[in-house]
């Protein structure tokens, strides 16, 4: 199995974690996995991204623009912008809709990206397209609506739901685990 | 949750998923490094993350993070003169600062050893420049290992600690950012702990440690170069060569660190695949295992990220031995420049080789939103000193930039710095700027950390030569950029509390006589103290300080309190003037299609600091 998936979305939106999940619940599922974040000055509102390569014959962390079979995003612009630098055609994307407006459309030099601009997109190139809008109690947990979504539709192969637990449990505990793994559940239930 | 200090800890083998930086800090631990040290510096603060994982009293080693890269170097460096394997740690550019320690390192018997973990940037990721260390390790003739994997640091640390204490020299393990930050199961080794020995062994008989004159240099220079050779040995039968046989008798790659792991993805793609060879060391290089691959090939490509070292090297060596193999270096500037990521080494191949892949178009499809660079987070401190610093200057006057979080006032629309070398230059640079130029004001800009790290001889200098500007220190305790380290202004220290220094104190203490002190959030305060400090004649200070917001909201959370108030744009009042959006720029405010102002429940973090700069008073507190 061969699986490389690019998540992207902006600094504090929790990608670290998300990305991280999707390694270690690839490894509970006993497949080859690595990765990697790059995440340049790590502020909150750049953009950040991260490189996740599941298969024996992935050798760099990185993976080349337009090869990625995944993106998952955290948010529209950076949906739009992961979809068309690392998505290849007919592949699969996943985002969580909330916009946080780049500087250039905060200056009005620019329009806002929305979800039909990325549905368009997604019909020319074939590509399969979860919108993730899901109301979540704190957007620090936007990216477990993506997680969910990643769990309850299969998106990859071989990787269980109990397997995202069981990465969630490596990471998280107490009243953060809790929370994190109650929204999982009710995802999966969705 | 895994406990990661308790993972760093076990006496038992173990795998784990771990990032390059944790698979160092194993390594320090099995190889029995005593004493580590460190200045923050991406992409290597990871690895203190990792340290800190282990309890202070459980810690098998010390480890600091020093007021700067020198100071963590000469500190690692007095360990290892007495017995112990030291570990000094810190970015790409931080060897510039530990520069005039690190070129005397390889003459010193270093009883205890010592290893150097350098965090490169090919790519300038998070640096300003993305200079190619290996030039500075031989300039000192120190050692170098080139990782390319997580597994490959760890185990390449180990053999750089046999050897630096075998040789009781200096060898440095070269990471670059993506090795650093790349994440992947790594099997560890058993880890038996051994007693702290607390004898001192520093005794100046056992080297010369006094470098004066040809007398004492010859002789220590001789012991570095003595090093080397036996190093090279080593790395003629080092583990960490390998080959990649394809049966290709006429194009063989000689490669090295990340680099490799691109080309095997770009390999993926051609047909007739050249024969690889890649290195572990890059300095010394492994003479009779290169030339022995040259003269099996025809045609040798050295695929090497940044400036063409190993070419060089290994052209001497062809032209030494009488190869008449082809050697394929760098064809233009191009090839010199950034990070050798997958696609990059893809187009250096195929512009090497046309045939050996298919064209391939890496560019993006279709339309790209804006770029989204870094920013100044919702709160921070330096935005309210940006806004408030603009409107006491005119648009002519001079602002210097220094490195930190602050940098990111160079970005639209604050457009506040606008020239940066490196850590500390702000008051320098800006004095320089002030000679024969009564016309613009000078404003120089520097945060806490870095004016303990390498801003005071700027200031001293000003003071001294009664220099004409105005710094401007944006405090904001700690060390925000590379993830908040304390530094000698915090009152904390990586293991506990300690006396913090007052900056007002130590710059009166220093002579200069101006300093005022204003809390960024006053923003009319600190426009007419800059107005005041920039009319005065000679070297003024203005502190605008205020904590990290980034800092204190984690702080609050991890104590249960969440964010208890949010602004809000009031829709009757607005009068779309876009103070907010425009100039004062905090990304909470989002603009909507009809030109009504909202703000992003997301972001807010409920400072109120923007309150006070809409012109119609339309920005308040909206109780959740």
């Amino acid at each position: 199995m061969k699986l490389d998936i690019f998540v992207i979305g902006v600094g504090g939106q929790g990608i670290g974690l998300l990305s991280e999940t999707i390694i270690r619940a690839a490894d509970h599922a006993g497949l080859t996995v690595k990765g990697v974040d790059t995440h340049g000055l790590a502020q909150r509102g750049g953009m950040v991204t991260s490189h996740i390569r599941i298969g024996e014959d992935a050798f760099s962390p990185l993976i080349m623009p337009g090869l990625a079979d995944m993106v998952l995003a955290l948010e529209i612009h950076e949906a739009l912008r992961g979809l068309n630098t690392y998505l290849r055609d007919k592949g699969t994307l996943v985002y969580y809709s909330v916009s946080l407006q780049t500087l250039n459309v905060r200056l009005g030099k620019e329009k806002s990206v929305t979800i039909d601009d990325i549905s368009r997109e997604c019909k020319m190139r074939s590509v399969k397209e979860y919108a993730v809008s899901r109301e979540v109690p704190d957007p620090r947990m936007q990216n477990i609506a993506i997680l969910g979504t990643l769990a309850r539709e299969r998106l990859i192969d071989s990787v269980e739901p109990r397997h995202y637990e069981m990465a969630l449990e490596d990471l998280l505990s107490g009243k953060v685990l809790e929370l994190n793994l109650n929204l999982f559940h009710s995802i999966l239930a969705d | 949750m895994k406990s990661l200090g308790e993972m760093l800890l076990r006496k038992e083998p173990f795998s784990e998923i771990v990032m390059g930086d944790t698979a160092i800090v194993r390594a320090m631990i099995e190889a029995g490094v005593r004493v580590a040290t460190s200045y923050p510096g991406s992409p290597t603060p990871e690895i203190a993350e990792a340290i800190a994982s282990v309890p202070f009293d459980q810690r098998p080693f010390y480890f600091e993070f020093s007021t700067n890269e020198k100071v963590a170097l000469e500190v690692a460096f007095g360990a290892s003169i007495n017995g112990h394997l030291s570990c000094p740690f810190f970015k790409s550019v931080g060897l510039n600062v530990a520069a005039d320690s690190f070129v005397q390192l390889s003459m010193m018997d270093l009883l205890g050893g010592m290893v150097i973990v350098l965090g490169d940037d090919p790519g300038a990721n998070s640096s300003q420049n993305e200079q190619d260390n290996r030039h500075l390790a031989r300039l000192a003739y120190v050692p170098i290992f080139e990782p390319a994997t997580p597994k490959e640091a760890y185990e390449m640390f180990l053999e750089a600690a046999d050897l630096a204490k075998k040789h009781h020299m200096p060898i440095i393990v070269r990471l670059t950012t993506h090795v650093c930050h790349a994440k992947e199961k790594v099997g560890f080794g058993h880890w038996e702990p051994r007693p702290l020995d607390k004898t001192s062994r520093f005794d100046p008989k056992t080297g010369c440690y006094i470098p004066l004159t040809a007398a004492t240099v010859y002789p220590m220079k001789r012991r570095a170069l003595q090093n080397i050779d036996a190093v090279k040995k080593y790395a003629e039968d080092s583990p960490f060569n390998t080959t990649v046989d394809n049966s290709n008798k006429e194009r063989g790659i000689i490669t090295i660190g990340l680099p490799f792991l691109s080309l095997m993805d770009t390999l993926q793609f051609a047909d007739s695949k050249p024969d690889v060879l890649k290195l572990g060391m890059v300095y010394p290089l492994p003479e009779k295992t290169i030339v022995d691959f040259m003269a099996s090939h025809e045609e040798v490509k050295i695929l090497e990220e940044l400036d063409n070292f190993i070419e060089l090297e290994i052209k001497s060596l062809a032209f030494d031995h009488g190869l008449k193999t082809k050697i394929l270096g760098k064809k233009d500037a191009e090839d010199w420049i950034g990070e050798y990521v997958p696609e990059k080494v893809y187009q250096v191949m195929k512009k090497t080789w046309n045939d050996l892949l298919p064209e391939t178009d890496f560019s993006p499809k279709g339309v790209l939103p804006s770029p989204r660079p870094p920013q100044l987070c919702p709160g921070c401190g330096h935005r309210s000193a940006f806004y408030a610093v603009k409107r006491a200057l005119k648009g002519t006057d001079i602002t210097v930039a220094d490195i930190g979080c602050h940098t990111l006032g160079y970005l639209e629309p604050h457009e506040m710095g606008q020239v940066l070398l490196c850590m500390g230059h702000s008051t320098g640079t800006g004095s320089g700027l002030s000679l024969f130029n009564d016309e613009r004001k000078v404003v120089a800009f520097i945060g806490d950390s870095t004016l303990f790290h390498a801003g005071l001889p700027g200031i001293i200098n000003a003071v001294f030569n009664r220099h004409n500007l105005t710094l401007v220190i944006m405090e904001n305790g700690t060390t925000a950029m590379t993830g908040h380290q304390d530094h000698p202004g915090s009152g904390k220290n990586f293991n506990g509390p300690t006396d913090a220094i007052s900056i007002k104190k130590m710059l009166e203490g220093l002579g200069v006589n101006s300093v005022r002190v204003v809390d960024a959030y006053s923003q009319e305060k600190l426009t007419e103290a800059i107005k005041e400090a920039v009319s005065e004649e000679g070297f003024s200070v203005v502190i605008a300080t205020h904590p990290c917001m980034l800092k204190f909201t984690r702080e609050q959370r991890r104590k249960g309190k969440g964010v208890e108030r949010q602004v809000s744009v009031d829709k009757e009042k607005c009068e779309h003037i876009y103070e907010c959006l425009k100039v004062f720029a905090c990304p909470t405010f989002q603009l909507m299609d009809d030109g009504s102002v909202i703000t992003s429940k997301e972001l807010c973090i409920g400072d109120g600091s923007c309150i006070q700069t809409c012109p119609v008073r339309a920005i308040g507190y909206q109780d959740k």
